[in-house]
């Protein structure tokens, strides 16, 4: 409950006459506000959306007269079409369907194997902490802030030195590097906030590190791990400089394509081919989010309770 | 008996967490210790250690294009979190207000940050484009002397890139304000409405002061992401025009890729992670500070 | 369904409420509440969680709009006014105070919002800090103060603002058990220093007892019972009421009311009890099925012989408590307990003589009411 700015009204007379009940409520002057500034933001937000989906549709002649927030006079599927298949993204012109291939390969053992590996470092930091653990917990979270172009030039030697540069297994490595500092804090608070008498309980019966955790903490972990789903989902598949920089050119993901579609194409720019382009690279994640809503809100606040 | 077993169990451990451990120590430190060292050197493409003591730095910042990357990441910082701060804060007080719809207009204000900074960056410049974008949208419905295709001009291209960014990051800056707003005590509210202190006034002096853990979280987000901007950069200017729009992180990737320069790169890579370093050290003081003057109070 | 007393004096009403009622949607949580509050009375809202007392707080409070009825506060209709404008002021369960503000501050807040001059303000604060004897921590921050000394910061809050009427919402169950007996007194004395009109929240009944001048007792949202302490403890007006005061509770005693020869008896299994000295209500005794209630202190062990009712009972458990002891036994199938000091215990498995006076107990019928 909050102190919504209500205007009341002070009774005429004040002894035992009209007021009864509940107070009259207009539409004051400050819930219009509210919902005005609401409104109002709201369609700053929408507007590249509707200007996405409306480009996408129309053909090019109708572009060219400029008119951007018309609906398609025609409404024409072909850039659709020429963006999944046909657009050139540099050397080859065989659209964004490559790309969409790559981004799933790289995107689902990435959120696999950062997943798997934070939930692990989460638990053994709550129930396990070894000498030097909490240390390394802090390096870990201390790596959530430092900027990637700091670390992206040793990455490449390192990498380059054991032969994984520029391929598959190489940007799979680099996406759970990354994701490991967030991820760990998520699981580490969550199996932190959990009673530790589960714990205690299993130990006495005898239990050991593995066993108490796929027998006991693993099954409880089903909602941090839908968040942490979704975070790494979203991000991995939103990611463009490791992709263009670690993947190498047979496994560029969607991102890149599209960057490659838009703004490296010489002649004549086809901008409703270049908007379906975005919206195909975008369908993925933005699905998820449409779909998981609160998991989604609970992701961003979960990551934001800093131990 | 009991010592062995527990040194053995958190040998278990140890084992089950070497992914941390590789990815604390060797990318995180020694990963770090690298580029710094490196920018001692005169590594061309690849790592030379013919050290060369300050000359990369000298070179760095003698160099116009670094200089513009300062400018523009100060300039574009200040605008972007600035503007996301309070539009956040704005969207979340508004939002608390008991509304009807609020899960519709949560989803409506969130779901940029589902999308990819390039698909943000490539969105913004059609919108902004000069020919057939916004500008000739409005000029067509007779509003003539319209004019908003700030990527155009060098002057004002870095304005543009903070609309898309304001875009793609007020709705999580709301989100983590919204639930700092939520997790006040009822109790205070009633008792500043007791109290007869406007709404207004409550928010500002009562409450806002309460959320400080919020705002802090969803300013060093705002100052994390700023540091790193690459993909919207890339997808919205290409650092241009010219090089209007350029930016540390764009600027390293260059040096180490294109001008094949890594001395330099690390240089300015090093010079991008000292003021996260006096961050943190600063919100590790301040910390330690508070933890020495919560055991007196009681 | 209330009952209130008749108000004897003609000293005005301080808080009025006529038919109150308050609904969320479909749900009922306050119906048709009546409620006439003397001024500089000490009154006790009490009842179980979910009865609707901090409920009915609020909307005395204005914090909270009701959906029929009206309130009246001195006499002026204030259903429609903002809480702060209802000459009350608020301590709330959690102290609620501001946490980045002195508490010279966080005293001075609401006046200075209000414009009050700073002497006037200086004055007020300078009077409640003699009063609760805060005046040393006048500059420090909530977070250095202990659970009491917060609370009095909170109740200063409500003094400064020189209110007719103080609204307590549970104000001592955030505290330790020692703490909320000093306090309580603390609480009591104050009352009695400042005589304004109290309305108190808890669900606590030993702060009922001690501190109301009258209790309300409420259960699901309706009054059961508004009178003094010692009539709801001695007459209590249904089971309910009867079982919540009291500790250890009134033993019930299942069983039959049964006219011979125009005299009642209360008869069950080993038990028969004449209630020709028992004080009816205007129903008068209705034969048919019945509870006794009868409260622990009232059953004399080994006392005599010159009880309207006596019998030979063994002991099963035996609680001691210090200064008293429980002593659990048996009337035919039905448990009953006893108190007796401690000197006087007996041991398990003895067999006690016991007795006691039906003017001390109360009858209800089937559906709970009195007799």
């Amino acid at each position: 409950m909050t102190a919504a700015a209500t205007f009341s009204v002070r009774p005429a007379t004040s002894v035992g006459a009209e007021p009864r009940g509940p107070k009259p409520r207009r539409l004051s002057i400050g819930r219009f506000g509210v919902y005005a500034f609401l409104v109002v933001s709201a369609l700053f937000f929408l507007v590249p959306l509707y200007i996405m989906v409306v480009t996408s549709l129309k053909g090019m002649p109708e572009i060219r007269l400029g008119h951007l927030f018309n609906l398609p006079a025609e409404v024409t599927f072909q850039p659709w079409v020429d963006a999944w298949l046909h657009a050139c993204t540099g050397r080859d012109c065989n659209g964004l369907s490559p790309g969409f291939l790559n981004s799933v390969k790289i995107t689902v053992p990435s959120v696999v194997i950062s997943i798997v590996c934070a939930s692990i470092n989460g638990y053994a930091l709550t129930f396990w902490p070894y000498k030097g653990a909490n240390l390394l917990f802090g390096l870990l979270v201390f790596g959530a802030f430092v900027p990637y172009q700091v670390v992206i030039y040793p990455l490449i030697i390192g990498l380059s030195s054991i032969g994984l540069f520029a391929t598959l297994p190489g940007i799979i490595i680099v996406h759970t590097i990354f994701g490991m500092p967030i991820l760990t804090l998520l699981f580490r608070n969550f199996y932190a906030a959990l009673p530790v008498e589960l714990f205690k309980a299993a130990r006495v019966d005898g239990a050991g590190f593995w066993r108490v955790f796929f027998h006991i903490m693993l099954p409880m972990s089903v909602p941090i791990t839908i968040v942490a789903v979704i975070l790494q989902v979203t991000g991995i598949w939103n990611d463009f400089l490791f992709g263009v920089v670690f993947a190498g050119r047979s496994n560029w993901p969607m991102t890149v394509q599209l960057n490659n579609i838009v703004n490296t194409t010489t002649g004549v720019r086809e901008y409703n081919v270049n908007m379906a382009a975005t919206i195909l690279t975008a369908a993925v994640p933005l699905a998820i989010y449409f779909i998981s809503g609160r998991w989604f809100v609970r992701g961003i606040t979960a990551g934001s309770v800093k131990g | 008996m009991q010592k062995s077993w527990t040194r053995r169990l958190n040998l278990i451990a140890i084992i089950g967490t070497l992914p941390m451990i590789l990815v604390a120590v060797g990318v995180f430190v020694i990963g770090v210790g690298f580029s710094v060292l490196w920018s001692f050197t005169s590594s061309k493409l690849f790592p030379s250690y013919d050290f060369v003591g300050l000359a990369q730095y000298r070179r760095l910042w003698s160099d116009g294009r670094w200089l513009i990357s300062v400018d523009n990441i100060w300039l574009f910082g200040l605008l972007s979190i600035g503007f996301n701060m309070v539009f956040g804060y704005l969207l979340a007080v508004f939002m608390d207000q008991r509304i009807r719809n609020e899960d519709l207009f949560r989803s409506v204000f969130l779901y940029p940050f589902a999308m990819s900074l390039i698909v943000t960056g490539l969105v913004w410049q059609w919108a902004l484009d000069p020919n057939l974008g916004l500008q000739q949208a409005l000029r067509n419905f007779g509003w003539q002397g319209f004019s908003f295709a700030p990527l155009v001009d060098s002057r004002t291209a870095l304005y543009g890139l903070v609309v898309a960014s304001i875009w793609q990051g007020s709705g999580v800056t709301m989100a983590i304000l919204l639930a700092g707003l939520r997790g006040v005590d009822e109790e205070i509210w009633k008792a500043a409405r007791v109290d007869g202190i406007p709404a207004w006034r409550t928010h500002l002096f009562i409450v806002a002061p309460m959320m400080k853990g919020a705002f802090a979280t969803a300013f060093v987000l705002q100052c994390v992401s700023v540091v790193r901007v690459y993909d919207l950069v890339i997808a919205m200017t290409g650092g241009g025009p010219g090089i209007a729009t350029t930016m540390p992180a764009v600027y390293v990737i260059q040096l180490i890729t294109v001008r094949q320069n890594v001395g330099q790169g690390m240089a300015a890579a090093t010079m991008m992670l000292l003021p996260i370093l006096v961050v943190i050290a600063a919100m590790g003081l301040l910390r330690w500070r508070r933890s020495r003057a919560g055991r007196v109070a009681a | 369904m209330t009952v209130t007393t008749d108000s004897v004096a003609a000293v005005p009403s301080s808080v009025s409420i006529q038919d109150l009622s308050l609904s969320f949607g479909t749900v009922k949580v306050l119906e048709s509440l009546d409620l006439d509050i003397k001024e500089g009375e000490f009154v006790v809202l009490l009842g179980p969680s979910g009865c609707g007392k901090s409920t009915l707080l609020n909307c005395i409070a204005g914090l909270l709009d009701i959906s029929g009825g009206r309130i009246f506060i001195k006499g002026r209709n204030v259903t429609w006014e903002e809480p702060k404008d209802r000459g009350i002021g608020m301590v709330f369960q959690s102290y609620a105070l501001y946490p980045q503000m002195s508490v010279e501050k966080n005293l001075s807040f609401g006046l200075r919002v209000a414009g009050t001059p700073k002497d006037e303000i200086a004055r007020r604060i300078a009077r409640a800090a003699e009063i609760l004897q805060i005046e040393p921590l006048l500059d420090r921050k909530p977070a250095a103060l202990s659970g009491g000394q917060r609370q009095r910061v909170a109740i200063g809050r409500a003094l400064v603002r020189d209110v007719d009427v103080f609204l307590f919402d549970e104000p001592l169950s955030n505290l330790d058990a020692k703490l909320r007996s000093e306090l309580r007194v603390e609480i009591k004395l104050l009352h009695r220093r400042l005589k304004n009109t109290m309305i108190y929240v808890t669900h606590d009944q030993i702060e009922a007892m001690t501190l109301a001048d009258r209790i309300a007792v409420m259960r699901g949202g309706v009054i059961q019972q508004f009178d003094e302490p010692q009539v709801i403890y001695k007459k209590p007006v249904n089971r309910f009421v009867a079982g919540f005061l009291g500790s250890p509770g009134m033993n019930f005693l299942d069983g039959e009311i049964m006219l011979r020869g125009g005299q009642a008896a209360f008869v069950a299994d080993a038990i028969d009890v004449p209630l020709t000295k028992y004080d009816f209500g205007p129903a008068g005794a209705k034969p048919g099925p019945a509870v006794l209630g009868i409260r622990p202190e009232h059953i004399a062990v080994n006392a005599g012989s010159d009880w309207p009712f006596e019998a030979v009972v063994p002991v099963e458990i035996v609680e001691p408590m210090g200064s008293d002891t429980i002593v659990w036994s048996r009337l035919g199938r039905q448990a009953v307990t006893m108190r007796v000091t401690a000197e006087r215990s007996p041991k398990v498995g003895d067999r006690i003589g016991i007795g006691f006076d039906p003017i001390n107990a109360s009858l209800f019928d089937t559906d709970g009411n009195r007799l």
